[in-house]
């Protein structure tokens, strides 16, 4: 299936998403048949439930928010393959020979903020780093320590006094991160 | 000839209190001389700890050398093996980070295995090429094939004590560090798995050896590594187990971190595994589980006494390292110094750039030239050599004086000449320097969800990679091992609530000292 597939792969696309990506060919085409392997209605795009039937990410704590970010930028709930590459394409590694905007730092931590930021006003409140805790967090722990660890959380990074971290916030608290390594993959060529 | 005359007022029996005399002088001493270099203005700013440590032994060898007629040595293989490599390397196992160290897992397996394999076989092949060509001298001086190989195994192993002893002085980053210091500790598998094959072909006699001794050499050296490191990884689950009921005393927590680690590693002796595997993987694996089960006082203890244990064994064994230079059975024999001394440096520096290019093209990070330079150069040999070699039998071997002396003589030149110069090199060429720090709670929180981030990505792209295993390990640990081995649970992300509990009694004690009046 995985060598079928790249056959409906045009040349102009290709050209077209590694402009876009700054993925080489070779990764696109793997990338592709990934695509289509995990396309189950063989309609050139994902749903939700697509990528939610991947066992592994099914079990991961952070799966529907990992699935949602996939699905910012689509109108229908449906992703399309440059969408698809579009997303994957901030985890290239910054090194990598071809830089495109969409790997720089500042773009992989926007991505991060992104996740924690459910309703998309440019902050993370309160509510939104408990949830994300109680995901990561989990079972065997008070409620009340998950919000003392949020409370002191927000407080350790909010810089403007206002109880939210906005986007600068972040990025200062994480000044020290590698993020480069932290956020990158090395996808296959 | 017991004579009773009156009760004496008072007696001198010193051969009573000899040993455990002798021993309370050697560590005094060394500490001492220790204390010495840290009061100098200027000298321990230049010369590495190690360097001078050495020059100290050398003065109390000669001292000892003019002032008693019997050869004092006391750097034996056992004492070295048995007492002072243990404390270092459990130090260097319970205090490893494990995530680095796994990160970079495949870059420090393939220096350590694959490269110290291509030391030997090309130290020893020149050597003997050397040898054929007779640049020894006559016919006694030069080894025969086997003996040869017999000491490349054993000077190509880059040792983790003098490793230590340099790095952590000069604090390069991190990455650089954990791959030169993860491939002394874990080369050591090939090391006793290359020396004794040798000592074993050596006496099976090299016109006698078969297929069957080769294969089983092979065979024996994932044994060898394999087995030390199931043993370690055993014995650290059971330690995680035992200190899960010391809750009601307390006092004693340390003691099971100390007397398992040192089992773990006897026991990996007794089936002539690979020791140094076997307690580095017991201090890795144990750290997770004895962490949470012991209290914070234990902690510190474990803490102190490590690094106590372990910087006291380095001090002494770099100062009978000193001592063991001063003896008269010295062999000199300059070309062979000479060549050994070439080769281990060249084919050092060959050896990495060539597995640093297969490794970058696997790696995430490249290991730039900068890096690579300074993980050759960082390649320093040490006691394990030098006890090694002094265990070489000289009944088999009969060139064995001039592979001690050739031995003595490599340590000291890289620990003195690269272990001198490694620190202006490392500023000159500009290399990154760690930075030490403890995490914040955010960056705690964010980069856990990054991990978790990636490892989803990784799922989707349909790639197994770093997080994809990690996090499937630590399913798998919080599940069914934590359950097993930890007291009480602190839910799946103990490091969160750990990083908070220690950031909330850092600010309480930082308001007590602010405000008195308030206790």
């Amino acid at each position: 299936m995985g060598n079928k597939s790249s056959l409906f792969l045009r040349s102009e696309e290709i050209a077209q998403i590694q402009d876009e990506t700054g993925f080489t060919p070779n990764q696109i085409e793997r990338l592709y048949s990934r695509f289509t392997s995990l396309d189950r209605n063989d309609c050139g795009t994902l749903s939700r439930e697509d990528l939610m039937r991947i066992p592994e990410l099914a079990i991961n704590p952070l799966c529907e928010r990992i699935v949602h970010s996939f699905f910012a930028e689509s109108t229908d709930d449906r992703v399309n393959f440059r969408q698809f590459m579009n997303v994957l394409a901030h985890f290239r590694p910054l090194r990598d020979n071809k830089q495109s905007k969409l790997n720089s730092r500042e773009e992989k931590l926007k991505f991060a903020f992104k996740m924690y930021d459910l309703d998309d006003d440019g902050v993370i409140s309160r509510d939104e780093l408990l949830s994300i805790l109680h995901m990561m967090v989990g079972a065997n722990i008070s409620q009340d320590q998950l919000i003392s660890i949020a409370e002191r959380t927000i407080l350790e990074a909010d810089l403007c006094c206002q109880g939210k971290i906005s986007f600068e916030d972040f990025c200062k608290a994480l000044d020290r991160t590698d993020v480069d390594t932290k956020m990158s993959i090395r996808f296959l060529n | 000839h017991h004579k009773t005359d009156r009760y004496p007022l008072s007696q001198v029996e010193f051969a009573r209190v000899k040993t455990p005399f002798i021993i309370g002088i050697w560590i005094l001493s060394a500490s001492i001389a220790k204390i010495g270099f840290h009061m100098t203005p200027k000298l321990h700013l230049i010369f590495p700890e190690s360097c001078l440590l050495i020059v100290v032994g050398v003065v109390i060898g000669v001292v000892l050398y003019f002032c008693t007629d019997v050869a004092v040595s006391p750097l034996t293989p056992n004492t070295f093996f048995f007492y002072m490599l243990p404390p270092i390397i459990l130090d260097a196992g319970y205090f490893m980070p494990n995530r680095l160290f796994f990160d970079n897992l495949g870059t420090i397996l393939l220096m350590a295995v694959v490269g110290t394999i291509f030391n030997i076989a090309t130290i020893g092949g020149s050597l003997y090429a050397c040898g054929l060509c007779g640049m020894f001298g006559d016919e006694s001086a030069t080894p025969r094939l086997l003996d040869v190989f017999l000491f490349a195994s054993l000077i190509s192993a880059v040792d983790p004590v003098a490793v230590l002893a340099v790095f952590e002085e000069i604090h390069v980053n991190e990455i650089l560090y954990i791959v030169v210091f993860g491939e002394s500790l874990l080369n050591d598998a090939v090391t006793v798995v290359m020396y004794h094959m040798m000592e074993v072909y050596n006496e099976i006699g090299l016109p006698n050896i078969n297929a069957q001794d080769i294969a089983s050499g092979v065979g024996s050296f994932f044994v060898v590594a394999l087995g030390g490191t199931a043993i370690g990884i055993i014995w650290g689950f059971l330690t995680g187990l035992v200190t899960r009921f010391t809750d009601h005393v307390r006092v004693i927590e340390p003691i099971f971190i100390f007397v398992m680690a040192y089992l773990a590693y006897l026991n990996a002796e007794i089936f002539h595994m690979s020791g140094i595997l076997a307690i580095t993987f017991c201090g890795i694996t144990m750290k997770n589980y004895v962490e949470s089960n012991i209290s914070q006082k234990s902690h510190t203890t474990v803490k102190y006494a490590l690094k106590m244990l372990s910087s006291s064994a380095e001090t002494i064994i770099f100062m009978f390292l000193g001592v063991a230079t001063v003896n008269n059975k010295h062999v000199w024999n300059t070309a062979f110094v000479v060549l050994t001394i070439t080769f281990c440096s060249v084919f050092r520096v060959v050896g990495v750039i060539f597995l640093s290019a297969i490794a970058n093209r696997f790696r995430l990070h490249k290991l730039s030239r900068v890096d690579q330079f300074v993980m050759s150069y960082g390649g320093l040999r040490g006691a394990v050599a030098f006890a090694l070699v002094l265990l070489v039998d000289e009944n088999v071997v009969k060139q064995k004086d001039m592979f001690v002396t050739t031995t003595i003589a490599v340590i000291y030149f890289t620990v003195f000449l690269q272990g001198i110069t490694i620190k202006p090199l490392v500023e000159i060429l500009n290399v990154k320097r760690a930075q030490k720090r403890k995490p914040t709670m955010n960056e705690r929180i964010h980069e856990r969800f990054m991990d978790h981030l990636m490892a989803g990505i990784e799922d989707i792209v349909g790639k197994t990679g770093n997080y994809n295993v990690r996090d499937k390990f630590k399913r798998f640990d919080n599940r069914f091992i934590r359950p097993l081995l930890i007291r009480d649970l602190k839910g799946a992300e103990p490091k969160i609530i750990e990083t908070y509990s220690k950031l909330t009694m850092r600010d309480a004690m930082e308001v007590m000292r602010r405000n008195p009046s308030t206790i």
